[in-house]
Parts: structure tokens; C-alpha cells; sequence
């Protein structure tokens, strides 16, 4: 680490590692209520399950990118962050807003609008909360010395991301309007401005772990975000296929949608070759199964994977089922799940001084949850494809057809139980890194070996 | 070889162009459309009223319509057509849990008045036009029952 201010990344971190532990507990929940075991329905009934599962994921992932930019940004700028104790101030806030949807979650306080769920009261504190955030980073990038690409794509799409959220306070009578004005924000953050943030982190970390020249990589960073743009601002018409609006989405969204995996797979490519181009082999391997895992996982996740349901003739069998779902977990666990934990991987050796690079336990962790979660979306594509068959296609009853696919739920069930073991271990490895400490500081009085390592990371 | 600022006009080009397209059609669809496909004009307020119930009450934390929202209970944008309004009438009204196969729903106990806005909800929205959703089965039994 470079600069003091930089441990309030770990804060931010931590918070994200607890919401992550919440999100699976709910989870199994669901995964239970699938397979007929409904023991809690009178406590936590399924809708209230799904809505701390989902929310927990968009808080903790939201958390993490919060870490990566307070860690990242005065790096890139070369500059303290210009006010730390608001930052802390913003990370209680954040989590005090959390805490609030998800136990309101219990007691029927919230919207039914899938992933919006927080009521609107609620939302103003979040616009808050978000400003306050932006106001830190864009003030540190004002005062910085530099101003790099990386550093500006990151907060661009971290700005983006929050204009993105208004239209989804607005109130529409009309369900379809409710809808169409909802993808603005689960759409084109997903399939938009969050790869961007997505771009920025992963060109920071090949930056340091490869040594590759920054000016190649930042290159290539902007072609990928003009490609996520292209295909994926008119790709929203993926999702308005099915909702009441016209036919010309059928064509505009099947052609625009068809063409996003071309940003993942730009993705993907440039990880590899970097990787492969990098001379200097910087001794944080699990920071490199992470970023590479990220750029991979996310092809296969959101590209392939988006792909196989994103043709209008597809959708409308598909629409709404559990192939949904496979989709979603691979999606969210590639691109956004796995950039925040290779990020935490990267940064907690510099925040906390204690080099743990190469642990056993860490790659376990690595191993465990990415065959997890592919047995899991395996689980669900198989579960949602008898479901399109039989359901969509034979006309048998929906109730039926979840009893006949009960079983599939076992098999999530227990992939899902390989998954969180490997979440277990990489909590274990954040836990014992320790705390931020100014130890860890590498400050300019240091001698030449360090100095060299600096440069590196 | 591509130089580093033709990429970022590539990136802020492309960003533009395909923005602009899509908030003009966006605008054309809303214009066009929505009045045609939704029937906006029989957004009553017991319609409304119905669709405020829809949402504080988070059924799309199981259900699916429009085809969006969870995948633990049935589909509804066309149950009106499916069931009839004095089944789902039933169901809403129940005060144990709705369970025709097993599958538990949360037993609200609407009251008769609360009820009737959400059937005119799903009634209302049983009426879009969806451009085919949700298809009707195309699968002709031949069964092999030898
Ligand atoms: C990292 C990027 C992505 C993430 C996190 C993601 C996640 C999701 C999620 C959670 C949903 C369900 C949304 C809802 O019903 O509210 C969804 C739906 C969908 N996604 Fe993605 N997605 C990503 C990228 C893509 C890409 C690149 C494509 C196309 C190539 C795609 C195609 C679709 C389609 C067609 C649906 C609608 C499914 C339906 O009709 O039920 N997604 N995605
Ligand atoms: C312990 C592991 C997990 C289990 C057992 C699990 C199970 C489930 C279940 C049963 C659903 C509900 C499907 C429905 O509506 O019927 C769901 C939804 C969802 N989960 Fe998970 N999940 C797990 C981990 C994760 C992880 C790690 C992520 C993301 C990285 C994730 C992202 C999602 C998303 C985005 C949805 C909404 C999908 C949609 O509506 O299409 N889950 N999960
Ligand atoms: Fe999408």
C-alpha cells in the first residue's frame, strides 16, 4: 500500500465478505424450498428469501467495488483520498441502509419489483450514501496528480451506475411501464456500466500483477468498453421482447443482445494475453487465479451463457424459467463476484503487510467455489430446460412440473454445499490476513528491494 | 495497429451513436406502443390500487409476470383466463396456506375489497398484448402407451 488512506478499503471489504456470508444462508433456503423442504415458510417465507439473497449480492458486490475504488483511485492518482473520516462516515451509513432493507425484508417492508426491492423511503438514503461516496473519489481525481484511463473508466462507471438508479424510484401505474424502466437499471447496469467498473478493475490488476506497459493494456481497456456499449445499451431489448411493447425490440434486442458476449470474450482475451505477454511474475498467485478466473468465468457466465437464451425464438420458451436463474448464478458469480474477490485478493496483502500468496487454503478456496457454482448452473440448466419442455411445451401443469424437477434441487443443494466451502476457506484467508496497518506503508525512506517490489505492485 | 485514441473515439463514438438510438426508440415505443398493446385507458383506480397490493406485498418474490420475477410459483399474467377470477378469488381470500400441490403460498386473508383490486389488476394485464408470451402449447400427444 502507498497511502494511509487506502485501509478503509478493508472496511468496506469486510462488510462485503459478511453480506456475502448472508447471501448464501438464504440461499440454501431456497434451494430447501425447491426441493419441497419448507420448514421455514411461516418465518422466512420464500419471497423473503429471494429478496435477501439477491439484495445481499447487489450490497456486497456494491461494497467491494466501494473498497476497490477507495484502494485503487489514490493510487492512480497519486493522491491521498481527500477526506477519510467521511469515507468512514459513508461506510456505516452504507451498512446501516443495508441492514435496515434486509431485516424490513422480514417484515414485509419493501417493494415487489425483482432486485428493486428497497422501499423508496430507503432509496433516498442509498442517493445519499452514493453521492457522498462519488464526492471522494471524484474529489481525489481532481486534486490527484494524474488522471489515468483506468482510473476514469472505473469512475465513470461507478457515476453511471449511480444515475442508472433513478429511474427505478420513479412509480408507474402501468406494469409495463414499471418494467421497461426497470431493465434501465438491472439491464444496463449488468450489461453496461458495471463492466465498466468491471474493465477498470481488471485493468488495474493486470497492470500490477503482469507489469505489462500500461499503455497497451488501457488501449485495449477502451476497445472492450466501447464494445460493451455498442452491443449492450440497445441489447436492453432482450428483455422487451415478452413486456407489451413493440415487435422492433424483437429484432434491435436479438441483434444488439447477440453481439454482448463480444465484450466478454474481449475480456477473456485480453487477461490471457497479458498474462502471457507479462515478464515480471508477480508472487501473488491467488490474485492471478482470480483475475484470469474473472475474465474466463465471465465469458462462459454472461457470454456463452446469455447467448443460449437471448434469441427471441428461445426467449419466448425460456422466458421466466429456471434457465433464467443457471444463467443469473454463473452471470453474477463470474463477473462481478469473482472481480470483487480477486480485488480483496490482490489488495490484502498490501493492506495488512502479511504476504500469505501461494496458501494452500487459498487455492482450495479458488478450486471449491468455481466447480461449485458450475455444478450449480449445471443443477439449474438441466432442472430449467425439463422445465421449458414440459411446462412451456407439453402444457403440463406448473405444479407438476416442480415436482417432477425436485430432485435437481438435490444436486444444487449439494454443489451448493462445494461452493460455500470454498467461500468458508477464502473467509478463513481474509480473517487471517488481520488489520490495516500503516506497517504495511511503502513509503519513499524505504530501501531498494522494496522500492523494486513497489513498482510491481 | 490501432492507436490508443482512435480506441477511445471507437469507445465514445459507439457509446453515442447507439445512446442516442436507443432513447429514440425507446421514446417511439412508449409513444406507439404502450397505448396500443397495454390499454392504458382502463388503469382504473381499483386497477391501481390492485397493482400498489401487487407490490407491497412482493408477489413477484415467488410468481412471474410478464414473465419477470421468481421461479417457486406459477406464472400470472394470464391466470384470470386460466382459472377464472372466483378461483383466484379463493386463493387470495384464504386464510391457511394455498397449497394445490404441495407448494405452500403465504396466507394472506385479503379481505373481499383488497381482493377485487388485485383480480382487476391481473385482470387488466391479462389483456396486453405480450407479441406471443405466453405461447400456448404446441405439443400433440402421441403418447406411446403400449
Ligand atoms: C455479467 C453480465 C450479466 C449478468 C450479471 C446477468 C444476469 C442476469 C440476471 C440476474 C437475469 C434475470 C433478470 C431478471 O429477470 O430480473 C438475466 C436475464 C437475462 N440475461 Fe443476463 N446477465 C449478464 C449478461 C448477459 C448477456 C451478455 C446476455 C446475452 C448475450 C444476457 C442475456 C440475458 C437474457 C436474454 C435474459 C432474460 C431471461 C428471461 O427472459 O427470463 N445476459 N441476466
Ligand atoms: C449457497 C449457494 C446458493 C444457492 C443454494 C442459491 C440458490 C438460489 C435459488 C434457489 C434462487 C431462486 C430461484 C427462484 O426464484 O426460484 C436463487 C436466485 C438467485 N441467486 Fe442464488 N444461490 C446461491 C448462491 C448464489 C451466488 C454466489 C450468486 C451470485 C454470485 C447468486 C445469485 C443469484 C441471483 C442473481 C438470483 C436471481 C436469479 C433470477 O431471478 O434469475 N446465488 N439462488
Ligand atoms: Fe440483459
Amino acid at each position: 500500500m502507498k497511502y494511509k488512506s487506502q485501509k478503509v478499503a478493508y472496511w468496506f471489504f469486510a462488510l462485503s465478505m459478511l453480506l456475502l456470508t448472508i447471501q448464501l444462508t438464504y440461499g440454501f433456503i431456497m434451494g430447501f424450498a425447491h426441493m419441497g423442504l419448507d420448514g421455514l415458510h411461516q418465518v422466512i417465507a420464500f419471497n423473503t428469501a429471494r429478496a435477501v439473497h439477491t439484495n445481499a449480492l447487489v450490497m456486497w458486490l456494491l461494497s467491494g467495488f466501494m473498497g476497490a475504488a477507495y484502494y485503487i483511485i489514490p493510487e492512480e492518482a497519486e493522491h491521498e483520498l481527500v477526506n477519510v473520516k467521511l469515507a468512514y462516515v459513508q461506510l456505516i451509513s452504507f451498512a446501516l441502509v443495508g441492514v435496515i432493507a434486509l431485516v424490513g425484508y422480514h417484515f414485509n417492508y419493501w417493494e415487489g419489483r425483482k432486485f428493486l426491492e428497497i422501499p423508496r423511503p430507503l432509496d433516498w438514503l442509498v442517493v445519499v450514501n452514493v453521492l457522498t461516496f462519488l464526492g471522494i473519489i471524484v474529489m481525489t481525481l481532481v486534486r490527484g496528480k494524474k488522471r489515468t484511463t483506468t482510473s476514469l473508466v472505473l469512475t465513470m462507471g461507478l457515476v453511471f451506475a449511480a444515475l442508472l438508479y433513478l429511474p427505478g424510484m420513479i412509480w408507474f401505474d402501468n406494469q409495463t411501464l414499471d418494467s421497461f424502466f426497470r431493465w434501465w437499471v438491472v439491464h444496463l447496469w449488468v450489461e453496461g456500466v458495471w463492466e465498466l467498473i468491471m474493465g477498470g478493475i481488471l485493468a488495474f490488476l493486470l497492470i500490477k500483477i503482469t507489469g505489462v506497459d500500461r499503455e497497451v493494456i488501457e488501449k485495449w481497456l477502451y476497445v472492450i468498453v466501447g464494445l460493451t456499449f455498442i452491443s449492450g445499451i440497445l441489447g436492453t431489448g432482450h428483455h422487451y421482447y415478452y413486456i407489451g411493447v413493440g415487435k422492433v425490440w424483437l429484432i434491435v434486442g436479438g441483434i444488439f443482445s447477440a453481439l454482448e458476449p463480444l465484450a466478454f470474450l474481449g475480456m477473456a482475451l485480453f487477461a490471457i494475453v497479458m498474462y502471457r505477454r507479462g515478464e515480471k511474475k508477480h508472487p501473488n498467485k491467488l490474485a492471478l487465479n482470480w483475475t484470469l478466473g474473472t475474465a474466463i468465468v465471465s465469458f462462459i457466465g454472461a457470454g456463452l451463457l446469455g447467448l443460449a437464451h437471448t434469441l427471441p425464438q428461445v426467449n419466448l420458451y425460456t422466458h421466466g424459467t429456471l434457465v433464467t436463474a443457471m444463467h443469473g448464478h454463473l452471470a453474477f458469480w463470474g463477473a462481478y463476484a469473482m472481480i470483487v474477490l480477486a480485488v480483496i485478493a490482490y489488495a490484502m496483502p498490501n493492506l495488512t503487510g502479511r504476504k500469505l500468496f501461494d496458501t494452500a487454503r487459498g487455492t482450495y478456496a479458488f478450486w471449491l467455489s468455481n466447480i461449485g457454482m458450475l455444478g450449480m448452473t449445471a443443477a439449474f440448466g438441466v432442472a430449467g430446460v425439463a422445465q421449458v419442455y414440459m411446462e412451456r411445451k407439453m402444457g403440463i401443469e406448473f405444479g407438476e412440473v416442480q415436482k417432477e424437477i425436485q430432485v435437481h434441487f438435490l444436486v444444487l443443494v449439494t454443489c451448493a454445499t462445494m461452493f460455500t466451502t470454498g467461500i468458508i476457506l477464502y473467509l478463513i484467508e481474509f480473517v487471517k490476513f488481520g488489520l490495516p496497518t500503516d506497517e504495511a506503508l511503502e513509503n519513499q525512506y524505504n530501501n531498494h528491494a522494496k522500492a523494486n517490489l513497489a513498482t510491481n505492485q | 495497429m490501432l492507436s490508443k485514441s482512435q480506441a477511445k473515439w471507437f469507445f465514445l463514438g459507439g457509446t453515442i451513436v447507439t445512446f442516442l438510438a436507443f432513447i429514440i426508440l425507446s421514446w417511439w415505443s412508449l409513444v406507439q406502443d404502450v397505448p396500443k398493446q397495454t390499454h392504458p385507458e382502463n388503469l382504473t383506480p381499483q386497477v391501481v390500487a390492485g397493482k400498489h397490493l401487487w407490490e407491497s406485498n412482493n408477489c413477484m418474490g415467488c410468481h412471474t409476470i410478464l414473465g419477470e420475477g421468481a421461479y417457486y410459483a406459477p406464472e400470472l399474467t394470464k391466470v384470470i383466463d386460466r382459472r377464472g377470477a372466483p378461483y383466484v378469488k379463493a386463493v387470495l381470500t384464504s386464510k391457511s396456506a394455498w397449497q394445490p400441490r404441495g407448494r405452500k403460498m403465504v396466507a394472506y386473508g385479503f379481505s373481499d375489497h383488497d381482493a377485487e383490486d388485485i383480480i382487476a389488476f391481473l385482470t387488466w394485464i391479462g389483456k396486453t398484448d405480450l407479441n406471443g408470451f405466453p405461447t400456448k402449447p404446441s405439443y400433440k400427444s402421441t403418447v406411446n402407451t403400449n
